[in-house]
């Protein structure tokens, strides 16, 4: 293979002297990559730059032009009274409804599921539905849904007599709503995953835990959840970082109401950049966002590595 | 009484089948209700709920044309997702088969810079990229709506899974094709992307649908009716005062779900499996 490319290389040096097979590759390599490359520069990498830099300018509809101030919109954000704190809770809320109840529900529906058996692909087809349709068509669909009175659910509900709250008009039962219908859409995904994973334990090590009398869950407990630990670290941080980008689906269900019950971060970045123009402090609220999202991927990669290793 | 090991099993079977069906209700029941309140009339979408309509109104599916542009705005999506698929799955294979089989200066860094991007909110860079289109003179025009998702985290991701797939491939026949006289584009595309059928229909799947789903960048980019995607138009069927207009709104969301549904069901295996792949790596 080297003596190949030596010989090759010879041959090609005779006629262009410096373009080496080496050299070649190198041009060509970033020929490929160059309009990937190029796009990524300016519409990607440089608006991560800018945003530093708007983050640390007041420009606002007020002051139409950006003037430095430092580190006053983070200021801002912490001390002043502007509902970051509040924002920040929901998110976390959001968050900590979703993630355990979105993976608790995809590895036991996964278990349910992963065996092929008669059945088996039909509800997977019909769990993973939602995945490919659109957050805004499954929002609008699940606020009619959800409407006082007249809504299907609470009409359901009445059947069994039970008295079922304005699910959107309260702020609590508006976040646990936007939670729920969030988990529905999106747990086909965590499934799919956690299938794979499942299928991949060689069915030996079941056999020979129920060969020295096992019991399901003891299996369960002992060999397949350590077995599927690094899957369930991944999926955790991906679930995590995804729920923090939510945004059509509580802009179409709420608004970020009732009294700001569900403005989380994606959404409140929205509101202050496009409904408020105060860009300087939007700017401010998406690094602290890209903060917090690069924390979460750092871990990710860390366990990744840990796991693999 | 005891249980044969037979009726045992018939007796989990059926337990199972019944506890799936139970979960599976919140699934399928808003597509149902979708559809039905679809035909509804603006009145009986507010007395008794019932799944099956009392009377048939087709002429909501032909009201949701007159309301606002919604053939156009249809046609907006369909081409939009049609060009970033496209787009995606030419620059995505080149720079993915550089990074898998090419050696260049800067290519591991290259991969640690592209890593950084992947999950990477598009909230975080859309205040800025507002003031470059505006800047580049395409407000209101579908410019940015194919740009940012071909170059986003999406594209980034699109590269990495075609890279994946590239890697794992056999050399010989690439080497083959050098042995003939192809070029490296040649080689790139005569021989490396007829073998990556499945990744390339992957990130084609993918994408697609990320772009027809996507409801961010039109909100902020665009402001005329015509120019509405679809996702944006659909929360756009609200009375003056912001109201939704429920037989409207519901007839025409039944429009842009129902065939990408349809598809679904017809190519479900091929399409939950993208996304499988894209999910592991994501």
């Amino acid at each position: 293979m080297v003596a190949l490319n030596d010989t090759e290389a010879t041959a090609r040096r005779n006629s262009v002297p410096w373009l080496t097979l080496r050299r070649r590759e190198a041009i060509e390599g970033w020929l490929f990559v160059s309009p990937t490359l190029i796009g990524f520069l300016i519409f990607f990498l440089g608006p991560l730059i800018a945003v530093v830099f708007y983050s640390l300018s007041e420009w606002n509809l007020l002051s139409q032009r950006a003037t430095y101030v430092g580190l006053d919109n983070y200021a801002d954000a912490l001390t002043a009274n502007r509902d970051f704190w509040h924002v920040i809770r929901n998110s976390i809320f959001f968050a900590a409804g979703l993630v355990p109840l979105n993976m608790a529900l995809a590895l036991a529906l996964a278990i349910a599921l992963c065996r092929p058996g008669p059945g088996v692909v039909f509800f997977r087809t019909v769990f993973f539905a939602p995945v490919v349709t659109s957050a805004v068509a499954w929002a609008i669909v699940w606020r009619f849904l959800l409407q006082g009175e007249a809504g299907a659910v609470n009409q359901l509900l009445a059947h069994v007599g039970i008295d079922g709250p304005n699910w959107l008009r309260e702020p609590n039962w508006a976040m646990v709503a936007v939670i729920v219908t969030r988990v529905i859409k999106m747990v086909g995904l965590n499934m799919i995953l956690y299938i794979a994973a499942l299928q991949a334990i060689p069915r030996d090590y079941e056999q020979a835990a129920r060969l020295e009398g096992a019991s399901g869950w003891q299996i369960f407990r002992m060999v397949t959840w350590p077995l599927l630990a690094p899957t369930t670290l991944i999926i955790m941080v991906i679930t995590t970082i995804g729920s923090f980008k939510v945004f059509d689906h509580i802009y179409l269900m709420t608004g970020g109401g009732p009294e700001n019950g569900t403005l989380v971060l994606a959404y409140y970045i929205y509101e202050q950049a496009f409904e408020f123009f105060d860009i300087g402090y939007a700017s401010a609220l998406a690094m602290i966002m890209f903060v917090i999202v690069l924390a979460l991927t750092i871990v990710q990669l860390l366990l990744r590595q840990k796991g693999s290793a | 009484m005891q249980l044969t090991r037979r009726q045992t099993r018939v007796v989990t079977r059926i337990c199972w089948v019944l506890s799936l069906s139970l979960v599976a209700v919140p699934f399928v029941f808003p597509f149902l209700w979708m559809i039905s309140s679809g035909f509804k009339s603006a009145t009986e979408i507010f007395g008794q709920p019932s799944l099956i309509p009392n009377v048939w109104r087709w002429n909501n599916f032909l009201e949701v044309f007159d309301y606002q542009p919604f053939a156009r705005q249809y046609f907006n999506s369909i081409y939009i997702a049609c060009a970033v698929t496209g787009i995606t799955l030419i620059l995505s294979s080149l720079a993915g088969y550089a990074l898998a089989r090419m050696r260049f200066a800067g290519a591991g860094l290259l991969m640690l810079f592209l890593i950084s991007a992947l999950m990477v909110p598009e909230e975080v860079t859309i205040v800025p990229n507002f003031f470059l289109m505006r800047w580049l003179g395409v407000m209101d025009t579908h410019v940015p709506l194919i740009l940012l998702p071909v170059f986003g985290p999406h594209g980034v991701m699109a590269t990495f899974l075609m890279r994946q797939y590239f890697v794992a491939l056999p050399k010989e026949l690439e080497e083959a094709g050098k042995m003939d006289g192809l070029s490296r584009l040649g080689i790139w595309w005569k021989v490396a992307l007829p073998m990556s059928r499945p990744a390339l229909a992957a990130v084609a799947i993918i994408t697609f649908l990320f772009s027809w789903n996507l409801f961010l960048e039109p909100l902020v980019f665009l402001s005329s009716l015509e120019n509405f995607t679809l996702p944006l138009a659909l929360s756009n069927f609200t009375d003056p005062y912001g109201a939704p207009l429920w037989h409207l709104q519901l007839a025409a969301t039944s429009l842009a779900v129902v065939p990408i549904l349809v598809v679904y069901l017809i190519a479900q295996r091929q399409i939950i499996e993208s996304f499988a792949m894209s999910g592991v790596k994501g």
